[in-house]
């Protein structure tokens, strides 16, 4: 690896008085730089709040979150698996927003700007092309496993029924201006609330879905309709999807005002 | 007059200090991340050797419930971690220290005499101009690991954006797992390197914040290359430096 010969490390006389008030010198700096740290820290944990975490953190996350957005693609898409290789029996992780029975009336709603709001049957739903997929599916905890979903494309969802653009038409990717930035879904009892950046809401991976290994998803998986959006960490996989809306803010979202950050792309 | 030998340049100490810190917010937030989801144990047959972690550890070092707190954390000092290697990396081979550092053919041979002088089953340690054969192996490594860390970080921080980086490295699971190893990695280095320190001297150790040894001519705990150390009439070896600090 190194042909060339190693160097003899460089010498020289100096007075000792010299020596003593280098070493002085560099110690009084080093001292000082060691009460960095310290002052960082308690800067941080002094800072005030924002969502669950303190406030120069969270700008971090965001400004890692600019990051992700513009350097790295909207289209990359999820690695995929066999059929074969999903888990027989899907983890359940978390009741929040699904404690209460599913109700009995249940249809989506879709607040439209400007407009009267939509309310679908699972039926209706179902009508638009069925895609599944096979997927490692992530948890912010850091388990993973590999499962198989079936549901309608939310970007043919949102086409079909002209959702997610202040015209009211149909979203075009050249008119990305005409696009809201975010897409917020709620559980039917407001118990659980993601919001999402349109550009993950409109990947081809970002799926409604009504089905896990090929059979209806029960309840603790979200039946009747749940969102499966493989981009993300699962934190963002809302169950029981009673209500979703377009909006140009960050909706509320349940885990990054705990403290998680709010976009969480993979 | 003193004669001092000009052993640290000021941004390799720079780089060092700055390291000290930010590695060990890393390490913390990130035992705070891997509680969340902790499955890695060393187990013959059924018996479990060593789990990573009992309970009186994480309650010890207050790391329950904090996975959020150590995300944030981890995802900021992150770009520190990262932008310090890369100057030291930098700076290392721009500025030729590089040659100091990086092990040769020789190396190996003389790691292993230098780890037997140091368990007392040598006499005589080989000569060396400012690290020793183990002491490049070993820097060197961890600025491979640092590397390591960076790469099956990002393979599970981006795994879609990364998809072909975490398939290289095994898996989306298995980056995790080889995240985590690098890291007790650099913990293990970390005892063993403060030992090695405590055990070279106040000399060794002052050198990393002033960049300076003094030496006193011909000192014979300071076996230099190209200047053979003239034998002393009394035959008795004195100790020299330790090998790895």
């Amino acid at each position: 690896m190194s042909q060339s010969k190693e160097p003899n490390l460089q010498e020289s006389d100096i007075p000792e008085s010299v020596a003593r008030r280098r070493m002085i010198k560099s110690f009084g700096w080093f001292a000082l730089a060691a009460a960095v740290p310290f002052g960082v820290y308690e800067w941080v944990t002094h800072s005030p709040g924002a969502q669950g975490i303190r406030r120069p953190l969270r700008k971090i996350l965001d400004a890692n979150e600019q990051v992700a957005r513009t350097y790295f693609s909207d289209t990359h898409l999820v690695p995929t698996f066999s059929v074969e290789a999903a888990a027989k029996q899907a983890r359940v992780n978390g009741y929040d927003g699904i404690k209460t029975p599913i109700p009995e009336d249940w249809t989506l709603q879709i607040d439209r700007p400007n407009t009267e709001s939509l309310a679908l049957t699972i039926d209706e739903v179902k009508t638009l092309p069925k895609h599944e997929i096979v997927y490692e599916f992530k948890c912010i905890e850091g388990w993973s496993q590999v499962q198989h979903w079936g549901g309608v494309r939310l970007s043919d969802f949102m086409e079909k029924y002209k959702l997610g653009t202040r015209s009211g038409n149909a979203p075009n990717p050249g008119n990305t201006d005409d696009l809201f930035k975010y897409v917020g879904m709620e559980t039917p009892d407001k118990g659980y609330y993601v919001g999402i950046d349109m550009e993950s809401a409109m990947h081809p991976q970002t799926l409604l879905a009504y089905e896990l290994n090929g059979q209806p998803i029960t309840a603790p998986h979200g039946a009747p309709l749940r969102l499966i959006i493989p981009v993300k960490y699962g934190v963002k996989n809302l169950k029981r999807i009673g209500r979703i809306f377009f909006a140009d803010e960050r909706p509320r979202d349940f885990w990054a005002e705990r403290g998680y950050d709010y976009y969480v792309g993979l | 007059m003193k004669r001092i030998v000009h052993k640290h340049p000021l941004a390799i100490r720079w780089f060092h200090w700055i390291n000290f810190p930010v590695l060990f917010v890393m390490i913390w937030s990130g035992l705070l991340i891997y509680w969340a989801y902790d499955p890695y144990k060393i187990t013959i047959g059924s018996y479990t050797l060593v789990s990573f972690f009992p309970d009186g550890f994480y309650k010890f070092l207050n790391v329950p419930r904090r996975l959020a707190e150590g995300m944030a954390w981890h995802w900021v000092f992150m770009w520190l971690f990262m932008l310090n290697g890369l100057l030291y990396v930098g700076y290392t081979f721009i500025s030729g220290e590089w040659r100091h550092l990086v092990p040769n053919k020789n190396s190996f041979r003389e790691a292993v005499q230098v780890t037997l002088f140091d368990l007392g089953l040598r006499k005589t340690q080989p000569p060396f101009v400012k690290y020793n054969g183990a002491q490049k192996i070993a820097y060197f490594s961890i600025m491979l690991m640092g590397v390591g860390s960076v790469l099956t970080g990002f393979a599970i921080y981006k795994p879609t954006q990364f998809s072909w980086l975490t398939n290289l490295l095994g898996g989306y699971t298995a980056a995790r797992l080889e995240h985590f190893i690098l890291t007790l990695g650099y913990v293990l280095f970390f005892f063993v390197h403060v030992g090695q320190v405590i055990r070279a001297g106040w000399q060794n150790f002052q050198s990393m914040i002033t960049g300076f040894e003094i030496v006193k001519p011909n000192d014979p705990k300071r076996p230099i290359m190209d200047k053979p150390v003239i034998p002393e009439t009394d035959p008795v070896v004195t100790p020299v430096k330790p090998a790895l600090s």
